[in-house]
């Protein structure tokens, strides 16, 4: 019973193997007819396709996409690399016709300067605010000293103290 | 000075509602066209009809015109249409097609069961001249000025909305031959 049990089990993770070997060839758009048949061009154009944006549905990579027109720029990108374009060139392919849009990760320019400053100035407030906060904190600490307890406040504590002691 | 500090959130809010406020009339799926003022990009395409004569692209010059790229499995191509037939029979203006990633039985077809409002049509059928022209998809409209430069796209159906907002006083303008 138990070796069944233990038989079943292996089959089940063997199922899941299969299972997941089949879709992550899905997780990427590749098709083999656009696969090159040089494996550093490929790996090249993989990486490319990686870093341009499908402009059909806009937040895949060309590389993850279905989209027909995703299919039309990896085709394009294997050709310019085919043809001898750098990496570069071949981004630039692109952009030149759907501008800086495309690309996943934006260049830091005049227009892009919120995008890429904006984490760092939030943080500088941030930590202006709190050092300020800090500092204020320190100073008020280091100049109260707490008032010296009144006399009847004094007698209170003696009366609480003698109560305690004779329970 | 603690008044300043004590200012800065209702700053900062201020600055932030302006920063959304603009975002909300900013639609940032919208990519604006690099061809603007540009020309446009030279093709040679075979025409739909098969004639012989095919689609330069230097038929869009001295004149102003139309470029509309459609496909025959486009609803928002067939949407615009009647809109584009209207225009073409007040004949005021060239309207040119390019039948974009489609097949040319499947183009030809459309055009003659919906009839065609085009002086020329261009078959695209690989969309190399479509991704020249920074097409994300069909349909899609440019304004060809004189000198063959692309003056505004449209992406999207024609509507009389955008027809009346954009398209007619830009062509007014063009077509007085002011810019």
């Amino acid at each position: 019973m138990n070796m069944i049990l233990r038989m079943s089990g292996c089959r089940v993770l063997l199922g899941m193997l299969v299972v997941l070997a089949v879709f992550s060839s899905f997780a990427h758009a590749v098709t083999p007819d656009e696969v090159l048949q040089d494996p550093a061009l490929e790996m090249r154009a993989r990486t490319i396709s990686q870093l341009l944006r499908c402009v059909v549905c806009q937040n895949q990579s060309i590389d993850d996409s279905n989209a027909p027109l995703a299919h039309d720029l990896r085709v394009i990108v294997r050709e310019r690399l085919v043809s001898g374009d750098t990496d570069k060139q071949a981004i630039d392919f692109i952009v030149h016709r759907y501008g800086n849009f495309v690309l996943l990760n934006p260049p830091m320019q005049l227009d892009t300067l919120a995008l890429w400053g904006g984490p760092a100035l939030f943080l500088l407030i941030a930590a202006i605010g709190f050092g300020r906060y800090l500092r204020r904190r320190s100073t008020e600490q280091a100049t109260e000293t707490p008032a010296a307890l009144t006399t009847i406040e004094q007698e209170r504590i003696a009366e609480l103290l003698i109560r305690r002691n004779s329970t | 000075m603690g008044r300043v500090v004590s200012l800065t959130p209702v700053l900062l809010f201020i600055l932030l509602a302006f920063g959304l406020g603009f975002s909300l009339t900013n639609d940032p799926s919208k990519m604006p066209s690099l061809l603007i003022d540009k020309a446009v990009p030279a093709f040679a395409l075979a025409s739909l009809d098969e004639d012989g004569r095919g689609f330069p692209s230097a038929d869009l010059r001295g004149k102003v015109s139309l470029l509309n790229v459609f496909a025959s499995w486009c609803p928002g191509c067939r949407a615009e249409h009647p809109m584009l037939m209207r225009l073409a029979e007040k004949g005021r203006l060239s309207i040119y097609g390019i039948n974009w990633k489609d097949s040319s039985r499947a183009g030809e077809r459309w055009l003659k069961a919906n009839q065609s409002p085009y002086a020329r049509v261009g078959f695209d059928e690989n969309g190399r001249v479509g991704i020249d022209l920074g097409v994300t998809g069909v349909p899609e409209t440019f304004v060809i000025d004189r000198s063959g430069r692309v003056r505004y796209r449209h992406a999207g159906p024609l509507t009389e909305d955008v027809w009346h907002e954009i398209f007619e006083p830009l062509l007014a303008r063009l077509q007085d031959g002011s810019s």
